[in-house]
C-alpha cells in the first residue's frame, strides 16, 4: 500500500494534528521543523566529557563495568596480545575476526586458528575493531558492514576489540559528528552498537550475573600507534 | 491482557498478604534507588540534562506528525517498511500477517512493553506460531504464564526457588536431579535454551527506546544482548513502537540515553545501545534480509492534545515504580493491567479507559516522589489528581465514597461552616479522648482504626491556632 493509500497512517496523521490545533504542515513549516534533522547540534554536553585525559578516563570507565583493557604499541602487537588473552581465559587457540587488511596482514601465531566472516554457532572468541571508543562512559563504538558482522559482537563468549587511542572522543557527540565525517551526512551503518562492558543480568533476585546472552567476558586492546 | 485493574483492593489485599510476594519486594526495595543517586552523584549536570531531555521530548511531541513522517521515509530509504497501526488489533494482525509472509514457526522476542500492551504472544500462540522471549526475566514469566509486574524488572516479583521450579517444570529435557540451586545455574540453563532459539528463530520482533527522524533508525538499550542476537539472527526484524518513542536526531538521542539507564537501573549506560537502520544491505554476511516497523497509536494521538500530553515524554525508565511507596507495598500485578505504578496509573486509564480502572488515579499517596524522580519531569501527581475529578465528574466509585466526598466538599465550600464543624468535632473527639489520648475504635471510621489507632485532637483547629497566633504578632 502506497503511504498516500493507507488509511489508518491518513487518520493517525489527522488525529495527531488535530491535537496540535493545526492541520497538515505546510512545506514551508516542515521544512523549518526539520532544520533540526539537517543540521543537527549538540544538546548539553556534561563536563565529564570534556575531559583531558581521555584515554585514562576511558579506560577507568569501562573497567567500572567489567570490561578489562590492554595497552598495546601498535598492530604488530594485536597477534600475541589476542593469543595470550584467549589462553588467559581457558579458551581454545580459536579466533573469528572482522576482514580487515590490518589485521590479515599481521602474523598470526601458527597454533592460533584464524577465521573471518561472520559469527557462528561454537565460535568462543572473536575480534573486531572499534570505530570510536567514548570515554565519558567507557564505551566502545563498533559499525556493521559486510566485513565485519554485527554477530560477531554477539555470539562468541568473549568478545575483544581493538581501539586506536586517536579514535577516543569525548562524548557521544562526539562519536556522531566523526560517523557523519567518515561516512557523510545522514548515513548511518546498518547497525551502530555501543557496548558498555560485557553481557548481564541481574533478573534473578537482582544477582548480578555476567555473560547472560552475549559475551561474558570484554577485552579491549588500545593501540597507541595506528 | 484483559484488565483487573478494576478489582485493584482487592488485588492490594492479597499482595499485602502474599509473603513470597513481600518477601521479593523487600529484596527489592533500596536497590535501584541507591544505584540511581549514585550514579547522579557523578553526573552534576543531571537536573540540566532532565531539562534538555523534556524540551527534546516536548520539540518532538509538538511537530509529532512531521517527525513520524521523516522518520518513515528514513526507513524506506533504508529498505524497510512502515506499518501505521491505529489499535492493538491492527497492530497484531500486522505482525501475524508479516510472520505468515515469512513463513516463521519460531519467533524470538526481546522484551517490549508494547508487545504486552497489544498482548502479542497470545495473538502469536493462536496464530499457530511459537513466540520465545529472550530477555531473562520475561522469559521466566512466560514459562509461568504470568505479566510482567515492573517494566524493566519483570521477574521482579519471583525467588531464585520459584524460577528453579519453573525451570524444573519446563525443561523436562533435562537431568532432574540437576542443581539449580543459584542464579548462576538457571543462567547457564536458560542460556543454551535460548541460544538454540536464536539461532532457529524466522523472525525476531523487538520493541524501541527511540525512534530517530534524522536517521530512520530504531534504538534499542539492553544489558543481556538478547535484543542484538533476536534481531541479527532471523530473516525478518518486525520492530514494534508507539508514535511517541519519536526523536528528532543522533544528538537527542544521545541526551536521552544519559538520562534513561541512570534513572533506571542506576547504570551509566545500559551494555547494548543499538541504532538499527534497515535490513541486511548488499553483501553484509548477517541482518535480517526484510525490516519493518510497526507504528502503534492506541490512544496517544488523542493524549496528545488534552491534559495528559505531557505523559508521552515517558521513556519507561521505572523510576517511579522504584521510588513509589504504594508500588512497594503491593507490587506490579496489583495494578491489574501491562504498565504498573505512578506511570500505569495514568497511562492505564488513558488507554483503556477510566470506567474499569479508577481505583488506580487512588492507588498513590500523593507524597511525589515520581515527580522528583522522572527524569522527563512529568508531573504525575498532577495528573493523578486530574484523574480523580475525572472519575468523579463522570459518576465513578462506590456510592459512600461520592456521598462522602460530595459532603465533604459542601462544607469545606463554605469556610463558615467549615469553622463550625470542625471546631465542633475537634472539641468533642478532644473531650472523648482525653482519657486515652487516642482511639482504637471510631464509629464510621473503623477502616482506618482496624489497623492503627487515632490520635485525639488536642482540642482546637489548626485555624484556630493560626488565627491566634497571628492576631499575637499584630
Amino acid at each position: 500500500m502506497t503511504a498516500a493509500a493507507d488509511p489508518a497512517r491518513a487518520a493517525m496523521l489527522a488525529r495527531i494534528q488535530g491535537a496540535l490545533g493545526r492541520g497538515a504542515p505546510s512545506e514551508e513549516q516542515r521544512r523549518r521543523v526539520l532544520q533540526r534533522c539537517a543540521a543537527p547540534s549538540a544538546n548539553l554536553i556534561p563536563a565529564r566529557g570534556r575531559e583531558n585525559d581521555r584515554i585514562a578516563q576511558f579506560i577507568a570507565e569501562a573497567e567500572r563495568v567489567n570490561a578489562t583493557t590492554g595497552r598495546l604499541a601498535g598492530w604488530s602487537a594485536v597477534p600475541a596480545a589476542v593469543a595470550e588473552t584467549l589462553s588467559a581465559a581457558r579458551l581454545p587457540p580459536r579466533l573469528r575476526m572482522v576482514d580487515d587488511a590490518r589485521l590479515a596482514s599481521l602474523a598470526w601465531p601458527a597454533d592460533l586458528a584464524v577465521a573471518t566472516g561472520k559469527a557462528v554457532d561454537g565460535d568462543r572468541a572473536s575480534l573486531a575493531v572499534a570505530f570510536a571508543g567514548i570515554a565519558e562512559t567507557g564505551t566502545v563504538m563498533l559499525l556493521s558492514s559486510p566485513s565485519s558482522p554485527a554477530t560477531l559482537n554477539f555470539l562468541p563468549e568473549m568478545h575483544i576489540v581493538i581501539l586506536p587511542e586517536q579514535a577516543i572522543v569525548g562524548a557521544y557527540e562526539d562519536a556522531w559528528a566523526n560517523l557523519r565525517t567518515a561516512l557523510g551526512a545522514g548515513v548511518m551503518p546498518r547497525v551502530v552498537n555501543w557496548i558498555t562492558g560485557p553481557s548481564r543480568t541481574a533478573d534473578i533476585e537482582q544477582t548480578l550475573l555476567l555473560g547472560a546472552h552475549g559475551p561474558r567476558l570484554l577485552h579491549i586492546l588500545l593501540l597507541a600507534e595506528a | 491482557m484483559q484488565s483487573k485493574a478494576h478489582t485493584f483492593t482487592a488485588n492490594a489485599r492479597a499482595a499485602l498478604a502474599d509473603e513470597p510476594l513481600q518477601a521479593a519486594l523487600a529484596r527489592f526495595q533500596g536497590g535501584f534507588p541507591v544505584k540511581r543517586r549514585a550514579a547522579i552523584d557523578r553526573l552534576p549536570e543531571f537536573d540540566a540534562l532532565r531539562d534538555a531531555g523534556k524540551a527534546i521530548k516536548d520539540a518532538a511531541l509538538a511537530n509529532l506528525d512531521i517527525y513520524l513522517e521523516q522518520f518513515e521515509a528514513k526507513v524506506v530509504a533504508a529498505g524497510g517498511h512502515v506499518h501505521w497501526c491505529e489499535d492493538a488489533a491492527a497492530a497484531r494482525q500486522t505482525v501475524i500477517d508479516l510472520c505468515r509472509e515469512a513463513g516463521a514457526k519460531t519467533i524470538t522476542k526481546a522484551k517490549s512493553m508494547i508487545g504486552e500492551e497489544i498482548a502479542i504472544n497470545e495473538a502469536l500462540a493462536a496464530a499457530g506460531f511459537t513466540p520465545i522471549e529472550t530477555d531473562l526475566g520475561e522469559y521466566i514469566i512466560q514459562l509461568r504464564d504470568e505479566a510482567p509486574s515492573h517494566i524493566i524488572v519483570p521477574a521482579v516479583h519471583l525467588s531464585k526457588e520459584q524460577v528453579a521450579e519453573s525451570f524444573r517444570a519446563h525443561h523436562r529435557d533435562l537431568p532432574a536431579e540437576r542443581p539449580l540451586s543459584e542464579p548462576q545455574a538457571m543462567l547457564d540453563e536458560a542460556r543454551a535454551i535460548l541460544r538454540q532459539a536464536f539461532l532457529t528463530a524466522d523472525v525476531g520482533i523487538t520493541g524501541a527506546n527511540m525512534l530517530i527522524a534524522e536517521t530512520g533508525s530504531t534504538v534499542l538499550v539492553t544489558n543481556e544482548g538478547n535484543a542484538d542476537l533476536t534481531q541479527t539472527l532471523p530473516r525478518m526484524q518486525i520492530v514494534i513502537a508507539s508514535i511517541e518513542k519519536v526523536v528528532p536526531t543522533l544528538e537527542d538521542a544521545a541526551t536521552v540515553l544519559r538520562l534513561l539507564a541512570r534513572s533506571a537501573t542506576g547504570q551509566e549506560l545500559s551494555v547494548y545501545t543499538t541504532f538499527t537502520t534497515g535490513p541486511k544491505r548488499g553483501d553484509d554476511l548477517d541482518g535480517p534480509a526484510a525490516f519493518h516497523v510497526i507504528l502503534l497509536d492506541n490512544g496517544r494521538s488523542r493524549m496528545l492534545g488534552g491534559p495528559f500530553a505531557e505523559m508521552l515524554r515517558c521513556i519507561r525508565c521505572g523510576a517511579c515504580l522504584n521510588h513509589c511507596p504504594v508500588y512497594s507495598a503491593v507490587g506490579g500485578h496489583a495494578y491489574g493491567w501491562v504498565y504498573p505504578g505512578p506511570m500505569g496509573s495514568v497511562l492505564t486509564p488513558n488507554l483503556i479507559g477510566l470506567a474499569g480502572t479508577s481505583d488506580l488515579p487512588n492507588a498513590s499517596t500523593l507524597c511525589g516522589r515520581c515527580e522528583e524522580v522522572c527524569p522527563m519531569r512529568i508531573p504525575l501527581p498532577r495528573m493523578l489528581r486530574q484523574l480523580r475529578r475525572d472519575a468523579f465528574a463522570s459518576g465513578g466509585g462506590p456510592k459512600p465514597m461520592r456521598a462522602g466526598l460530595a459532603a465533604w466538599a459542601f462544607v469545606a465550600g463554605r469556610p463558615w461552616l467549615y469553622r463550625l464543624a470542625t471546631g465542633l468535632g475537634v472539641r468533642i473527639l478532644g473531650l472523648l479522648g482525653r482519657r486515652h489520648g487516642r482511639f482504637r475504635r471510631l464509629p464510621g471510621a473503623s477502616g482506618w482504626t482496624a489497623v492503627r489507632d487515632l490520635p485525639a485532637p488536642a482540642g482546637r483547629t489548626f485555624q484556630a491556632l493560626w488565627t491566634e497566633r497571628n492576631g499575637a504578632r499584630q
